[in-house]
């Protein structure tokens, strides 16, 4: 007879990449009770999950398409998460760039794109910027909990913009709660003819690159990891620890921004209620997944991205509601967190 | 008969052997002493025996039987009880909750029966403490204690103790000699871990020595002595007396002036602190910890803002810069805590750049080469034992402190601030940061040395000052002082 027992001591380095793996299976034993309960049959849809939406060219597009925004909104929390400033508004400071870009994208939507797309871009930027400076001042000048702070705006946000669509910018022609068109000039165009790939997937790598350039590769990152691994030892080594994490929020808060800008200009070409529809939340959990490594973290985008779609096409086929993905996302995070902890640990026969 | 006996022990992390083919063997009620450098492995062997880690190699035999431990719940079992170097209490849980923490199986805790049980359990093993009071408003002598007392209420038979006194003021480190000899009568069997020699040789009964991993070998305290057992530990002949240059002294540098800040509890920490420094001085402040070193630590070192008073380098006005600006300003800043002067997710080469990142960078980024070239340089002249990419994590205590003051010093400051440079470090690190210390002063700068080791003050400082409930009681030329005079002025007498 074998006898296993646990014991502590760090995992072999080959369980390493198993992990992601090994928590997709976990993952769907424990949904597939609730797919089950939705009358499915769990193996059809775990391949409508994960394979159906890679094969054809026009969704697998799709999952890039679903990746950009979380890809911004993922990057934007690891760069704050980096600094140990727990910025939780991703969320209302990609609303906030969307704002920026609508009002760029009408404004200046009939120049020519190389005037109207920089400035969309920067205007989202400093719209993202601006949406969470407040928090960020708290946070340095008060001692305020950016948890908090960062949170409520996000709920600030939501009824402004209900306000702007509701009155000032509700669209005169279709008389719909949503803005007027962009102009021409200002959507982003199309990398792929008849897909809904856009030049924001394009940024969003772009970003991942500098990000990961800054964090690691500069004094401002070397600062920022510092200051959030260890905020006494960064002070006492001379690192001004309140305007680190203060220009790492607001940075945080601008490329939360971009991923407003890329759904107004790439998906929607006009400001809706919704805009945000949970991304900068979602990017919380990428962040997470991805370890807070820029590239882990596009990664796990990629992979949230999948997931996304593959509810779609799990609901349009076999007809179980779409929230079935957002519950195996959730499900899918708290199992990968869980298998960090295992990794402490090591199985031995006796 | 034999309590412990671990045999061909060996452990290692990455690269590093942290314990290569270890023998230990502790007798039945004595007091065992495991002496060694900063990085011998001594916590290693400890928590191999503790359960917390799994030795690659070795067995280990408790009471004469075999046993696997794979956890601390099996060295509970097995009679092992370990305080360890920091305190695993919850602050802010009262003395008998924590010790009952984890060591119950009922579903309801009745807060009077358990206070009840802890104070029969202290007074029975003689070991008092308060068992109603919060953890967090007991001093680290206290919090000890507690930490002996829940080994034993888990009928520990065997204790081990990872450097206990390198947190304790004197008072404290004899209260804990008295109940440790005591409960040795009773049958309890102790593994001390300490740097401090003389205090092996008061309390312990045999000495066994390790050198970069390996047993160099076991002693009766009858049969050794500090020198010898200095010997053993680090390979050489070493010199733990320390001679002062006869040179005179400099200009007035650092002049601090009526400075006056306020502590955690204390409203006035520091009250009206004055006193100047030459170059080529060392200027010692002696005193029993907790009368206001660590406020005067922080304050020097731009941490903690003075209510009141100036510090003046070479006549500027510093007491308000931030820490960042008073390293350009010339001051080789260490911290009295080293894990609060560095930052142990990071590398060793990472932390060393921290302080001086302007001279790291070349066109806005990390010039990693230097940062890479400099961490080397810096760990051939201190002797540290890492290479530039470990975490500062992994580092043992005495590696941490040299990489400290690697930091501090690199920039040849004017002052240098070392505050208890050498808790908790081996006589060869001692040794060395001493001598190092002495050699700033050589080489002209005005040294700041706040040490509760008086040995320490005595052997180093061209000057004493002592430092009694926030006040200066006197500063004194090491010529005229004595360890009497000292003393007395420590205590607040005159
Ligand atoms: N968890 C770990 N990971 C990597 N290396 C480690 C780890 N723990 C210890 N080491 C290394 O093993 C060696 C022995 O360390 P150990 O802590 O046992 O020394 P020590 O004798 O207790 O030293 P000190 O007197 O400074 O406490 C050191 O080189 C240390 O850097
Ligand atoms: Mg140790």
């Amino acid at each position: 007879m074998f006898k296993f027992r646990i014991e502590r001591a760090p995992a072999p380095m080959w369980t390493k990449p198993l992990i992601p793996i090994v928590a997709i299976l976990v993952t769907f034993l424990i949904t597939s009770i609730l797919i089950i309960l939705a009358k499915a049959n769990p193996l059809q849809a775990y391949y409508h999950f994960l394979i159906t939406p890679l094969s054809s060219t026009f969704s697998a597009l799709e999952v890039l398409v679903k990746a950009t925004p979380l890809i911004l909104t993922g990057i934007a929390v690891t760069f704050a998460f980096t600094s140990g400033y727990f910025n939780i508004g991703a969320e209302g400071q990609l609303a906030a760039g969307a704002i920026a870009a609508t009002w760029v994208g009408i404004t200046f939507g009939n120049l020519s794109p190389i005037i109207a797309i920089p400035l969309m871009i920067i205007g989202g930027f400093v719209a993202g910027m601006a949406w969470a400076l407040i928090p960020a001042i708290l946070k340095v000048k008060l001692k305020v909990d950016e948890v908090v702070t960062t949170l409520l705006m996000n709920s600030i946000i939501v009824y402004f913009i209900s306000w702007l669509l509701n009155g000032p910018w509700r669209d005169p022609i279709s008389n719909w709660p949503q803005s007027p068109d962009i102009g021409s000039s200002a959507i982003f165009f199309r990398l792929i003819p008849k897909s809904r790939l856009h030049i924001g997937f394009i940024i969003a790598l772009i970003v991942v690159v500098i990000v990961y350039f800054l964090i690691k590769k500069t004094p401002l990152g070397l600062r920022m990891r510092a200051s959030g691994a260890s905020k006494t030892g960064a002070e006492f080594a001379g690192i001004n620890v309140s305007k680190t994490i203060f220009i790492a929020a607001l940075v945080s808060g601008g490329i939360a921004g971009l991923a407003g800008v890329s759904e107004v200009a790439g998906i929607h070409y006009h400001l809706i209620d919704s805009i945000s529809n949970e991304l900068g939340y979602t990017g919380i959990i990428v962040a997470t997944l991805g370890g807070l490594h820029p590239i882990g973290v596009a990664i796990s985008a990629l992979f949230i991205g999948l997931i996304d779609t593959g509810s779609q096409t799990v609901s349009r086929m076999l007809g179980v509601p779409v929230y079935l993905g957002n519950v195996v996302q959730s499900a899918l995070l708290l199992v990968t967190l869980g298998m960090l902890l295992f990794q402490n640990y090591r199985i031995k026969r006796l | 008969m034999l309590a412990v006996e671990m045999k061909g022990i060996s452990k290692h992390f990455g690269l590093v052997q942290a314990n290569q083919d270890v023998h230990f063997c502790l007798e039945s009620g004595e007091i065992h002493a495991l002496l060694g450098e900063n990085g011998a492995g001594k916590t290693t062997l400890m928590r191999i025996l503790y359960g917390l880690y799994r030795a690659d190699e070795g067995e280990i035999f408790i009471n004469g039987n075999k046993m696997e431990i794979h956890s601390p719940k099996d060295a509970i079992a097995a009679g092992v009880g370990m305080v360890t170097q920091h305190f695993t209490l919850v602050p802010t849980l009262t003395v008998a909750e924590n010790i009952v923490l984890g060591y119950t199986n009922s579903l309801t805790l009745s807060q009077k029966l358990i206070e009840q049980k802890v104070q029969a359990a202290s007074e029975r093993f003689g070991v008092s403490v308060n068992s109603s009071a919060l953890v967090k408003h007991l001093s680290l002598g206290e919090r000890q204690r507690v930490e002996i007392l829940k080994a034993l209420y888990r009928n520990a038979k065997i204790l081990i103790m990872d450097e206990p006194t390198a947190v304790l003021v004197p008072q404290e480190v004899d209260i804990l000699f008295e109940s440790l000899l005591r409960l040795v009568k009773n049958g309890l069997s102790v593994i001390f871990i300490s740097h401090k020699l003389n205090e092996v040789m008061t309390v312990c009964d045999r000495v066994t020595v390790l050198r970069d991993g390996k047993t160099v070998g076991t002693v009766n305290k009858n049969e050794t002595s500090r020198e010898k057992l200095a010997k053993m530990m680090v390979g050489r002949e070493t010199f733990l007396d320390t001679q002062r240059s006869s040179r005179k002294t400099g200009e007035s540098v650092y002049e601090v002036k009526d400075l006056t800040a306020s502590g955690q509890q204390v409203v006035k920490a520091l009250d009206n602190i004055s006193f100047t420094i030459n170059a080529n001085e060392i200027l010692g402040i002696a005193g029993v910890s907790g009368n206001g070193q660590s406020e005067l630590t922080k304050v020097l070192t731009g941490i903690l803002k003075p209510t009141h008073g100036s510090i003046k380098l070479e006549g500027q006005e510093i007491s308000r810069l931030s820490p960042g600006d008073l390293t350009e300003a010339g001051l080789g800043r260490t911290p009295e805590d080293r894990h609060e002067g560095t930052i142990g997710d990071l590398t060793v080469a990472e932390n060393l750049a921290l302080e001086d990142l302007n001279n790291y960078t070349k066109n806005n980024i990390l010039d990693q080469k230097k940062i890479h070239e400099d961490a080397l340089k810096k760990i051939d002249e201190f002797q540290i034992k890492a290479s530039p990419n470990d975490r500062l994590r992994t580092l043992s205590g005495g590696n941490m402190q040299k990489v400290v003051f690697a930091r501090a010093l690199s920039r040849r400051p004017k002052v240098v601030i070392a505050s208890q440079p050498t808790r908790g470090l081996d006589v060869g690190a001692t040794e060395y940061v001493r001598k190092r210390l002495l050699e700033e002063r050589d080489r002209g700068a005005a040294v700041i040395l706040i040490s509760e080791d008086l040995d320490e003050i005595m052997a180093l400082s061209d000057r004493i000052a002592v430092l009694y409930e926030g006040c200066i009681k006197g500063i004194v030329p090491t010529s005229e002082a004595t360890a009497e005079k000292i003393g007395l002025l420590m205590a607040g007498v005159c």
